[in-house]
């Protein structure tokens, strides 16, 4: 286990040092798919020139980032590659504990013919080396990482706030969490299931008779909120000033930046008329965290999964997205791969994920470089992609459902009749 | 949703993949619906979208074409004096006539010598002068150009520029700067004057820094003139990587000819009337055919070539004397270009109105990338439908009987680094071919008694023939492969590749990649091992990318009625690779590198499917 993975580590960081030292660094940098206006390195550096220059870094409509991470660069600049690798490899070490007690918890309770549908511990063994090489290897986090995009540092603080939930310990959860939604907000849709897994693992039913339930969840709300707040005073006292809260959450909430991305903002926006904008900007805001109470109600048993479809859902919803952002919950993908069997459309999502993949450079040439092409033309790949990976959510979505009821119900259905009966899903 | 999710209907779409039928039916609806594109009901009517140039009346009063020829023969004289450019002579002319007149020096290291000229270090001096404008603030600019050829060619270009700027510069109505460009060593000069005049440098040219600068160049028009009276105007669209002006240009042209009465072609082929006819229809598929196979070579096919890259629309005019009776003179020529010159000095905005992506059958008619992207669309199908088919097959070692359930085990992963085998090296033998022949001429030149021209074209052919060597080598390297899954799972990441491959070069250049589809996709879907061995190998050759430029070569010549023999047609074809590299090199063009480094890797793994163990 710690050979392969070092093996892993050690590709990884040749791949990401060559390309480092490459031509092609600075190429990627630049790239709209991989940083956008809220991580890119290159406004870092601005905001980081501002304050050695005693101005405040939100002075301007440059730099977007929060003043924690300004502060942490400004001590590490030099050793900024350095920073950006290591945010990356702590992502890696995250699921050394992941869901061994659920194989425990589930081996007695299914009918008999459901023995296959379970993962036999060998499989548990080899999940944290596949979600390890999921994320290093994967090539969206190598190009996010060669372009300095602080996206990496927004991931690793995700990934330490699954691993201290996993662990079960509260109190880092909440912190991490806070962290994390003080990046850059959208992450507080985690709440529900961090909370989800913490009282399953204490064995409190979600039950709001009980006045055990109510004691935990204020208890570790208080623990998000005293956190929170803990942060953003230390930011107005590094800082001396509220400006970032504008510059930063009013940046992301508002989306005045209508640069072209992977997401879905910038098209619509452009578009719209001066006086819908506010009502529409609240339609696609809260796209991202509305899913989260039907979700948390459906997958309240399984909250691990939960967290999936959360970081899914703000990685294709969030206003600024980056490929950075998609990894992240790629790298989930090898733990389900138990449901690999239920899958329906993966075939068709990965040829169109692939394909727009490829179709992101071409149609960005052919629109600004050659000015054959038009807007239009990229976000119609824009709008595929997106696609892909809602209907490669879903997919997944579905096939946990399925198992779950196949897990109940037995594997092989049968109608009154006794013939073979069908699901379908219309 | 429906479709996707219930099991039925799913099931009824796999099952017809299974067959071979829609294979061979969208193979020929392919091409049948590219040959329908010639066939003129099927085309749009070419159409003026710009207002600024389509409303507005423009009178042509050139009056000094004789004038013009005479400046012309002092040129020659000066030329042949100086045995070069004649940069004095220009400088001192053009600054008589008022303009601010500028030179450039540049030198580009050729890494090979090219063929025709067997230059290794190319030296030259671009001349320009600018004609400022009096009417708006200078910051738009359109260019006119025409090169100082070796020998006696183009002597009536340049004398006609000279002439147009004299003419140009008593007239007040100018709004955008006009920049008169007189560039030596053809494409090499253009190259290095665009980069000095956009401050970049992306070929590793070496020139001085340009003196004066007009605004930013809407449009540019080259001419190409060798006798004193002609009788047709060509037009040439054909840029770097098959990149094309805007369609109003090439309408603009042509709008001025009918009104002043001059015979135009295009691809050297004059307009027919009866389209009805077997003859007419041929006449229009030969047009488009030589549009296609000129945009699919990526080379630029005149210097406006060059000018496409900087989002600039350009095109070239070359004056034709053949041994028709109508000739047309020199003043019409210049009243051409006068009234060409003013529309675009109208322009309010750049040229962005009408299409960029369009093929041309004959000079009024067009085919937009709407109407032949299903063409190309078909081709892939077959790929996608092929790879669907392999998907279905991985997963079901038993029939499915139901929905999900049963679709069996992921492609397992040992399966999954076989495949990474074959992939490396055949991408490892793109990158020598890429990259051996420049480097090792000298090597080459050493041991063996050729040029350093063909030294690198044997190279290139050498290594690519030593490629289809690789598939037993492979085997040899991993014991243990060569299972009946791995060469599926094989065929479905080359069958995806290529997919994605062959759509983003169409993408780029339409004519391209539907060549490339055309001899790889039967190529691609049809290989297994369990087909005849030797027979399939010959197919596979005649199939890959190196002959199809073979043919394309052939083609070409017979479509430009200079057919040749095998032995002349194979020279051609050896020019014509060395002038891909050097193209790349020069310009950078992309079509070597695509070829070199994703195309062919991608065949060798068909290749290597074939010889599966």
């Amino acid at each position: 286990m710690a050979a392969p993975l070092t093996l892993v580590l050690i590709l990884s960081v040749t791949i990401r040092a060559v390309l480092f030292r490459s031509s092609l660094a600075e190429l990627i940098s630049e790239r709209v798919e991989v940083v956008s206006p809220l991580n890119a390195w290159k406004r870092v550096v601005e905001g980081l020139a501002l304050l050695d220059l005693g101005v405040s870094p939100y002075s301007g409509d440059v730099f977007h980032e929060t003043p924690l991470v300004i502060y942490l660069f400004h001590f590490v600049v030099d050793y900024a590659e350095i920073v950006f690798m290591v945010s990356t490899f702590e992502f890696s070490g995250k699921y050394n504990l992941f869901i061994k007690q659920k194989y425990a918890l589930e081996a007695d309770r299914y009918p008999h013919d459901c023995l296959e549908l379970m993962r036999s511990p060998k499989e548990m063994h080899y999940i944290p080396l596949k979600v390890a090489m999921f994320y290093l290897l994967n090539p969206f986090t190598i190009l996010s990482c060669v372009a300095k995009s602080t996206c990496g540092l927004n991931n690793a603080v995700m990934a330490l706030f699954i691993l201290s939930t996993l662990k079960g310990s509260a109190l880092l959860s909440a912190i991490f969490l806070a962290l994390a939604t003080y990046q850059s907000i959208y992450p507080l849709t985690l709440f529900a299931p961090g909370l989800l897994f913490l009282l399953q693992r204490l064995y409190i039913p979600v039950n709001p008779c009980r006045s055990r339930f109510w004691f935990f969840t204020v208890q570790y709300s208080v623990m998000f909120i005293g956190s929170l707040l803990v942060i953003v005073c230390l930011s107005f006292f590094l800082l001396g000033s509220w400006d970032f809260i504008p510059s930063v959450y009013g940046f992301i909430l508002s989306v005045p930046d209508l640069t072209p991305n992977i997401g879905l903002f910038w098209y619509f926006f452009a578009e719209m008329f001066e006086h819908f904008r506010f009502f529409f900007i609240c339609v696609f805001q809260i796209n991202v965290f509305f899913y989260t109470i039907p979700l948390s109600v459906k997958l309240k048993e399984h909250p691990v999964f939960l967290i999936f479809m959360q970081i899914a859902i703000i990685s294709i919803f969030k206003s600024y997205p980056t490929v950075g952002d998609i990894a992240l919950y790629m790298a989930f993908l090898p733990v389900w791969s138990h449901l690999y069997r239920f899958l329906r459309n993966i075939f068709l999502v990965s040829c169109v994920l692939l394909a727009c993949t490829a179709l992101f450079p071409v149609l960005w040439h052919l629109w600004i470089y050659a000015g054959s092409a038009n807007s239009n033309f990229y976000y119609a790949i824009t709008l595929l992609f997106n696609v892909g990976q809602i209907l490669l959510v879903s997919d997944y979505f579905y096939a946990y459902l399925r198992r779950e009821h196949h897990l109940s119900q037995g594997l092989y259905l049968r109608r009154k009749d006794g013939s073979e009966a069908t699901l379908v899903l219309k | 949703m429906g479709l996707l999710s219930d099991p039925n209907r799913r099931k009824a779409i796999t099952s017809l993949t299974l067959s071979v039928l829609p294979d061979v039916v969208c193979y020929l609806a392919g091409i049948a619906w590219f040959m329908g594109l010639a066939f003129e009901p099927f085309t749009l009517r070419t159409y003026m979208s710009e207002n600024a140039m389509g409303s507005t009346m423009v009178e042509e009063r050139f009056p000094s074409g004789e004038r013009a020829l005479a400046t012309a023969r002092e040129f020659a004289a000066h030329k042949k004096k100086v045995g070069g450019m004649p940069v004095d002579w220009l400088v001192k002319t053009m600054r008589a006539q008022g303009l601010e007149v500028f030179t450039q020096s540049f030198s580009r290291n050729l890494p090979f010598p090219d063929e025709s000229k067997e230059r290794f270090v190319v030296r030259g001096t671009n001349v320009y002068g600018i004609l400022r404008a009096p009417r708006a603030p200078r910051t738009e600019a359109l260019v006119l150009s025409a090169p100082c050829s070796p020998g006696n060619s183009n002597n009536q270009a340049v004398g006609l520029l000279l002439g147009l700027a004299q003419y140009f510069r008593s007239q007040i109505y100018w709004a955008k700067d006009i920049i008169f460009l007189v560039n030596e060593h053809d494409l090499i000069g253009v190259q290095a004057w665009l980069e000095g005049y956009h401050h970049t440098n992306i070929t590793g040219m070496g020139y001085t820094p340009l003196q004066g600068r007009a605004g930013s160049i809407q449009a540019a028009l080259s001419l190409e003139l060798n006798s004193d009276v002609v009788t047709s105007l060509d037009l040439v669209l054909e840029g770097l990587n098959g990149q094309l002006p805007n369609l109003d240009l090439a309408n603009l042209f042509h709008a001025f000819c009918q009104k002043l009465g001059i015979l135009c072609t295009i691809q050297g082929k004059l307009q027919r009337s009866d389209w009805d006819t077997v003859e007419g229809y041929t006449h229009s598929a030969q047009t488009m055919l030589l549009m296609v196979l000129k945009q699919a070579s990526g080379r630029p096919w005149g210097e406006h070539g060059l000018f496409l890259r900087y989002h600039i629309e350009a095109a070239s005019i070359r004056g034709v004397n053949s041994f028709r009776q109508y000739k047309t003179d020199a003043t019409s020529i210049g009243r051409l270009f006068e009234g060409m010159v003013r529309k675009l000095n109208n322009l309010l905005e750049r040229l962005h109105q009408s299409y960029f992506f369009y093929l041309m059958p004959s000079l009024t008619r067009f085919v937009s990338i709407g109407y032949y992207m299903p063409a190309f669309g078909l081709l892939t199908t077959i790929l996608l439908l092929r790879a669907l088919d392999l998907w279905v097959h991985l997963g079901t070692p038993t029939p499915v009987t139901e929905d999900g359930v049963g679709e069996g085990e992921s492609p397992s992963s040992p399966g999954l680094l076989s495949v990474l085998t074959p992939v490396v090296i055949s991408h490892l033998t793109g990158v020598a071919l890429y990259t051996l022949p420049v480097l090792s001429q000298e090597m080459a030149v050493e041991h063996f008694p050729v040029s350093e021209t063909e030294a690198v074209v044997l190279t290139a052919i050498a290594i690519y023939t030593a490629g289809l060597a690789l598939p037993h080598n492979t085997h040899r390297l991993i014991s243990g492969e060569g299972t009946e899954q791995g060469w599926r799972v094989l065929k479905l990441v080359a069958l995806l590749y290529l997919a994605v491959l062959l759509g983003c070069t169409a993408l780029i250049n339409f004519s391209l990649g539907f060549i490339l589809a055309v001899t790889l996709v039967p190529a691609a879907a049809c290989v297994t091992p369990h087909v005849p061995k030797a027979l399939s190998a010959v197919a596979m050759v005649l199939l890959s990318p190196g002959c199809t430029i073979l043919y394309c070569v052939f083609l070409f010549q017979e479509l430009q009625e200079v057919p040749v023999s095998l032995a002349e047609g194979w020279m051609l074809f050896l020019s014509v690779i060395s002038q891909g590299i050097l193209d790349h090199a020069l310009y950078g063009s992309l079509v070597y590198p695509l070829l070199a480094l994703l195309v062919y890797p991608c065949w060798l793994l068909f290749w290597n499917i074939l010889f599966w163990k």
